[in-house]
Parts: C-alpha cells; structure tokens; sequence
C-alpha cells in the first residue's frame, strides 16, 4: 500500500524532467504521449513507492505536479 | 471497505499564486518556476500573512515573478525594484517586503541601490535569480557571467571578472546571505523562512538555470543537465567566508548561509536618533497622514 | 477634506520659494519626501528633513535621482503623500518615473527649480529651460499637469493644489519652478487649515475580492487601494487591462495609452489655468510665466505708460497649456510677446494656439540671469508698430 500519491496536471507541464529525475523512489517516468502543448508529461510507473514527500512538487517550475501522504485512514488507490 | 482518498483539491501553492494569469511566460526547464514554488511553500511554512507581504520586482524574466505572485506585488522599471520597496517599505513598516529580481536588475543597473539599501539595513528581503545571464533581452553579457562563456554581446567569450554577490552584499551590510540552487528546493525553502524571520536587509543568490539562453549557447546541456551539475559540483559551506564564494564557469559551487548577523534597521536608528533629539516633539515616523 | 493641522504653520512669514515649497508640501499633507540634493532645490528637502520629525513622517536622502523618484512612488503606494525635489540634470535622471507614475496612475509631485542647462549648465543660476522636458521627458505617450508659480506666496499655495491635482486624477504633477523665485524671498501667509482644501486620495470604498486597480466604472480615473489592504493586487509599468495584469496587444495599449491622455484633456479647461491683465482691449499680450512674469510686469507697465494697448497674460499651469483661451485671444490680438528663460519653449505652444491668427515674438534667454525689462519693452513696442 503507497504511503503517498501524486497529481499530474498534465496540460501544466512543459516536460523539464525535474521531477522524474529527483523523485528519491523512481515513483515517476516522462511519458511517450504527448499534452496539447506538445510536451511529454510524467506519468506514474511505480505508484506503490510514493511516499508523498511532495519533492516533485517543489522542483517543478510549472506547478503541474504535488505528492501528497496518505492518511492512516487511507487505503491504497491510483495516483492519478 | 471503501477506501477514501482525500485529495487535496489543488496544488498547495495555488493559493500564493495568480493561478488566472497561468501558465506563465518562462521556457520549459527554467529555474524561475522553481524558485517561485520555494518562495510559495516557505510562505506556506513560515505561515506568513499574505495580505501583509508584498512584492516588488524590476525587469527581466525574473522580474515578472511579481505578477504571478497572488499578494500585492509591484513590476517597477529596471534596477530600481529596491528604492521602489524602500519606499513601501518606510511608509508602511508593518508590511513584509520582498524584493524578487534577476542578477543583472540588482546587481548592475540596480546595483548602486542594492548597496545603500544593504547599508542602511532597510528591512527588505531580497531573492535574487542568478542566471548568469541577461534572458529577458535575448543572452546578453551579466555582471555574473563568468569568464569565459559566450553571450550575444561577448560573442568570443566574456573577458570581464564576475561579481561574486554574497560577497559584494555581505560587505555592504546585509544582516543575512545565502546561496543556493534550483537544486536546493528544501533548503532553499528553509532558508526563505529563516529570511523572513530577520529583520534588516538581506540576500538569498539562487542559481537557476536558463537553458535557452546561457545553457543553450554556451553547450552545456539543458535544464535537467544543469540541475545535475548543481548537485553533483554543489559543496554545502555554512559560514564560508564570502571572499571565497566566487563562482567560475561550470566550477565548484558553494552554498549555504554565509552570513546571519544582527544590526540595528534603518527605521530603529532613526527613531532612535530622533527621539533622543526631540524627545516629546518627536512625532514619529508614521506617514499616513 | 480640510488639511490636517499638524502640518500647517498658520502666520505670517518671510520665506523664500523653496521654503515655502517645502511647508506647501507638508500644508497638502506629504508626509514622505526622498530626494537626493541638488542647486537650487536642496533647500526644500533640508527644511521638510527638519520639520517632518516634529510634524510626523520622514525624509530619505537617496542615492540618486532615480532612487528618490521611485522610492516616492513606493511610498505611496504603501499609503503615503509623497514628493521629491530636484533641478535640471536630477530632473532628467528622473525621467523613466515620471513615466511609471504615468502609467501605473501614482499620484505624486515632482518639483524642479530650474537652473541653466543643458547637463551641469549654471548650477546657482535661474533659467526655465525644462518646460518642455516636464511635457515630454518620458518615453511614449501619456499627460502631466506642470504648475510654475512667480512667488513664493504662490510656492505655498501652488504646491498644495500640485498634491490635490495629483490626487485628483492620479498623475505625476510637476512643479517648474525656476532658481530666482526658490531663492526669492517675500511675505507668506499660511492660513488655517480648516481653510485649506485638500483632496483626498481616491481610495476604493469595494472590498477586496470586488476590487480591480484600473477598472474605471465610467469614469476616466481608477480608485486606489494601498498594499497590506488585503486587495492583493498588481501594479505593472506594462500596458495592463483593469486588472492590472500585463496585456501584450495593441488594443489594449489603444485603451490605455487614451484613457490616460483623457483624464487630462477632458479637463484641460478646468486645469490651464492662467492669469489675465487688461487682454480687453489689447492689441499686443506678452505671454510669460515664472520669474519672467515678474521681470514682463514691469516691461507691461512701461509700454502701457507709452500708451500702447498691451496685456499680459501669465501661465499659472502650463500644462496642460490654456491653448483654448489662447485661440480666442488670438482672434482680436494684433501679437502675442513671449518672453521666457529658454531659446524658445512655451512660445511653440503659443504659436499653436495662435494658429497663423496673430504675430509672435519670442523674447528668448539661454539663462544665467532675467530679461531686462527693456528687452520685453522693445518686443512689445515693435509688436505695436
Ligand atoms: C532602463 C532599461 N534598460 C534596459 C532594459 C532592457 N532590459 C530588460 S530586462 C534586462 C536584463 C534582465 O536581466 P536580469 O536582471 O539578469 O534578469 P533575467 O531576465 O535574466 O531574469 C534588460 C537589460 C529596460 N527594460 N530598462
Ligand atoms: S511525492 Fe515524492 S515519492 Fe511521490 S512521486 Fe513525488 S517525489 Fe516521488
Ligand atoms: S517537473 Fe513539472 S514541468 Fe517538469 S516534467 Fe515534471 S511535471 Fe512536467
Ligand atoms: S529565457 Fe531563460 S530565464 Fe527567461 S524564461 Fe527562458 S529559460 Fe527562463
């Protein structure tokens, strides 16, 4: 069960690679689809690892993304 | 059972942020974004009142920071983003003044205010974007662009020394500087807060990169690959004399907090003075007639 | 709203122009002054230092020109009345706030005593040769209102409708004085301050939320609001759209750029104002203002005592310039004589309203001293030839 999650406002991203690179656990990989500006969003590959830490969120320059944790009450469910 | 996920709606630093004037201007990979979101999130953490923070940026990329900024905030001419919150800052003390501009809006055309006001101490706290770079104008030479990378006016390589701004800061009479990267978001974040806890001029270097311009023409890779040069070349050096700050191209970067020093504002001796002069004639400083 | 008493030095005094500037200032309720010294100006900064301790507000020596014209404008923006002070090469380094006071609608005072120029020119030494340059000094399109008082009893009074101006329609407002009426000094009265009208700022009466800086509701000038209100807004030198955000097209500069001509022009008959002696019957009126309307007195009186029909018209703001009033004179004027401390300034605008009606002579100085009253005389007499 991921401690954490992450949002991916995808039409926000311009494809920098930021967060993919310094997410500690790997949760996230650039995407081979493209958003309507023509960038390769993040999609998530490994949602289990998340741990929330919200680092993705600091790093991204177009706030297009934030990790959040999860509540005790929380069970697993998609990153999305 | 149903498992329930509370999502948070939105990203948490929407609310520091001009979310209708989205997306904003700067190319992808540029720094700025990321400072931005630092400067939001230590707004978040140091849980500093909104509608009593201001900001006041010049010109350039980094100048329009303020505009994204969802607080009172202030595009002035270039250079002069410091004797503009100066002002702000005299006639409503009670207001916290940012100041947020490029390397070559404080530290050349705005370079003069940037010393006074760091002598005087006016209680202004300033982040400073380091690009190395003039961006908004197209890749021109900076008074932070180290020998010998290209720009559009150096097309053979600059030839001038570099500022080293902590230094040049530190010696004017800033109570506090920094220096981070883009790299540093947690420190960096943390090191905003401590700022705005001060009182008195201070300074945070924030090396950012602008991989259109200054990347980009001089070869060194894109965003990502400057992100990793920060991290990997970045030596952490709290209390490092600022003499031996000095960047070189693509060389060593040292980072940390280098000075947290305490001296009276320039509101404080001026009361002071000038209670100590009057005594009861004294009518104070408060300019709101 | 009547002055605040704190402020006025009700009595009668013997202050000379820069003086009685400074207590105009401080009788319209500036409480900020920034400035950086300069001859003949300084003087109106040293006395607004040593009063507004005891008055309740603060003086900052700047760094430089520009600094002082910007820090200003900060300062009102955080809520205070605010005005600096400069002469010739101060006044031009001050030009690129002049345009953001312009454009971002701050309302503010900028004096100028001019001296000779151009660059160092003659530091101690009148000449009025900015006037002009108080018009059009920043780049691009926008209006100023510029007053030139020829006393210090009218530095006094004209400052104080400077600031209310300023506030009235949020513009930078220009105060030309000249180094002979600075350094003169005469009797001023300062009244009561009950009995003296200020405007006060035009600050919103919306709350934040139903708030945009430049939304104008019909009329052609925005309220303001002052940051730490909780408005939370933006103000940019960029052309911007009512919300004060930057919009990057030609109509909205069309928007803009007019509006802010407007605010002006639509009261331009109500702004110019001027002073009018025995234009009646004239057939020759002499133009002049500042220092050069005292020294065109004398030159009036002699011509008339010669029997010659001249009047004398004086420009107590010149811009916007009374170019209406000018017109209407010109249909029965034989010849407008124009006197003024420069190579030939206002007289452009004198010949514009004249519009081919009526002769002009320009009187012209480069500056260092007055015309002598026998110069303006001899135009006025070969005027009436
Ligand atoms: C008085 C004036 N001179 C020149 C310019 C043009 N200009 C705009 S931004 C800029 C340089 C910006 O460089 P920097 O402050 O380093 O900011 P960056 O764009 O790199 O973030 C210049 C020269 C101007 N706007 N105003
Ligand atoms: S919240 Fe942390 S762990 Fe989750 S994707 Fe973002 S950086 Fe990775
Ligand atoms: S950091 Fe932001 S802009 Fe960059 S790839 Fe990730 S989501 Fe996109
Ligand atoms: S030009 Fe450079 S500094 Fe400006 S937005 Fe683009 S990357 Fe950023």
């Amino acid at each position: 069960m991921a401690k954490g999650f992450v949002c991916i406002q995808v039409e926000r991203c311009k494809g920098c690679g930021f967060c993919v690179e310094f997410c500690p656990t790997r949760v996230l990989a650039l995407s081979s689809a493209f958003n309507s500006k023509g960038y390769h969003p993040p999609h998530v590959v490994n949602g289990e690892k998340c741990s929330g830490c919200d680092l993705c969120g600091i790093y991204c320059p177009d706030f297009a993304i934030f990790g959040w944790k999860a509540r005790a009450s929380e069970g697993a469910a998609h990153a999305g | 059972m149903t498992a329930v996920v509370e999502t948070p709606v939105i990203n948490p630093v929407e609310p520091f942020l001009r979310m209708d004037r989205m997306p904003h201007i700067w190319c992808p990979g540029c720094g700025i974004g990321t400072t931005v979101n630092c400067f939001a999130r230590a707004l978040i953490e140091s849980k500093a009142d909104p509608e009593k923070l201001a900001v006041v940026s010049g010109i350039g990329c980094t100048g329009r920071v303020a505009g994204y900024l969802h607080v009172d905030s202030f595009h002035t001419t270039h250079g002069r983003a410091i004797p503009f919150a100066t002002g702000l800052k005299l006639a409503n003390p009670s207001l916290q003044v940012v100041v947020y501009s490029g390397d070559g809006d404080l530290f050349a055309i705005g370079g003069n205010h940037l010393i006074h006001a760091a002598r005087r101490n006016i209680d202004l706290k300033v982040i400073c974007v380091n690009n190395f770079i003039y961006a908004m104008t197209g890749g021109q030479t900076a008074p932070t662009t180290p020998e010998p990378a290209t720009t559009t006016t150096a097309p053979y390589g600059s030839y001038e020394p570099a500022f080293n701004l902590p230094y040049l800061t530190e010696s004017a009479g800033a109570t506090y500087v920094a220096r981070w990267t883009t790299y540093h978001v947690r420190q960096l974040t943390r090191s905003i807060v401590e700022m705005l806890q001060k009182k008195g001029f201070c300074l945070i270097e924030v090396l950012s990169p602008c991989p259109t311009l200054y990347q980009r023409r001089n070869r060194l890779g894109d965003a990502l690959e400057t992100m990793k040069y920060y991290k990997e070349r970045s030596k952490t050096r709290h209390g490092a004399p600022t003499s031996e700050v000095g960047l070189t191209m693509q060389g060593d970067i040292v980072v940390g907090k280098f000075v947290d020093r305490d001296r009276p504002d320039y509101l404080e001796s001026m009361r002071r003075r000038l209670a100590e002069q009057l005594g009861d004639k004294f009518a104070g400083v408060g300019v709101l007639a | 709203m009547q002055a605040n008493p704190k402020g006025v030095l009700t009595g009668t005094h013997f202050l000379d122009g820069d003086q009685a500037c400074c207590e105009g200032a401080l009788a319209a309720g500036a409480r900020f002054a920034a400035g950086y010294p300069i001859t003949p100006s300084t003087e109106i900064v040293e006395r607004f230092a040593w009063r507004i301790p005891t008055v309740g507000g603060m003086f900052i020596q700047m760094e430089d020109e520009l600094a002082a014209s910007i820090a200003i404008l900060g300062a009102v923006w955080g809520g205070a009345k605010a005005f600096t002070v400069t002469s010739g090469p101060g006044f031009s380094l001050m030009m690129e706030h002049i345009g953001y006071a312009a454009m971002t609608e701050t309302p503010c005072v900028f004096v100028d005593v001019q001296r000779g120029g151009p660059s160092t020119g003659l530091p101690t030494l009148p000449a009025q040769g900015d006037m002009m340059q108080a018009r059009w000094g920043s780049h691009g399109d926008y209006e100023i209102i510029a007053l030139c008082p020829n006393s210090p009893q009218e530095c006094f009074d004209v400052t104080i409708r400077a600031f209310n101006l300023a506030e009235e329609f949020r513009v930078p407002v220009m105060l030309m004085m000249d180094e002979c009426v600075g350094h003169m000094t005469e009797k001023v009265v300062i009244p009561r301050a009950e009995e003296i009208e200020i405007y006060p700022r035009r600050h919103t009466a919306r709350g934040p939320g139903e708030y945009w800086p430049y939304e104008t509701n019909g009329d052609l000038v925005p309220e303001m609001a002052h940051a730490g209100e909780g408005y939370r807004f933006h103000i940019t030198g960029l052309t911007h759209d009512e919300r004060g955000y930057p919009a990057m097209n030609a109509a909205a500069q069309d928007r803009l750029v007019r509006r802010l001509k407007n605010k002006i022009r639509a009261a331009a008959d109500r702004l110019a104002l001027y002073e009018e002696e025995a234009t009646e019957d004239a057939e020759v009126v002499v133009v002049s203002y500042g220092i050069t309307s005292r020294v065109a007195q004398r030159a009036v009186e002699m011509a008339r005592q010669r029997g010659i029909r001249v009047g004398k018209f004086r420009l107590v703001a010149a811009w916007p310039f009374p170019a209406a009033r000018l017109r209407e004179l010109a249909q029965r004027v034989k010849v407008f004589v124009v006197p003024e401390l420069n190579c030939g300034q206002m007289v452009l605008e004198v010949e514009r309203a004249a519009a081919g009606m009526a002769r002009i002579i320009p009187v012209t100085h480069a500056g260092g001293d007055v015309h002598r009253p026998e110069t303006i005389l001899e135009a006025i007499v070969e005027a009436a030839r």
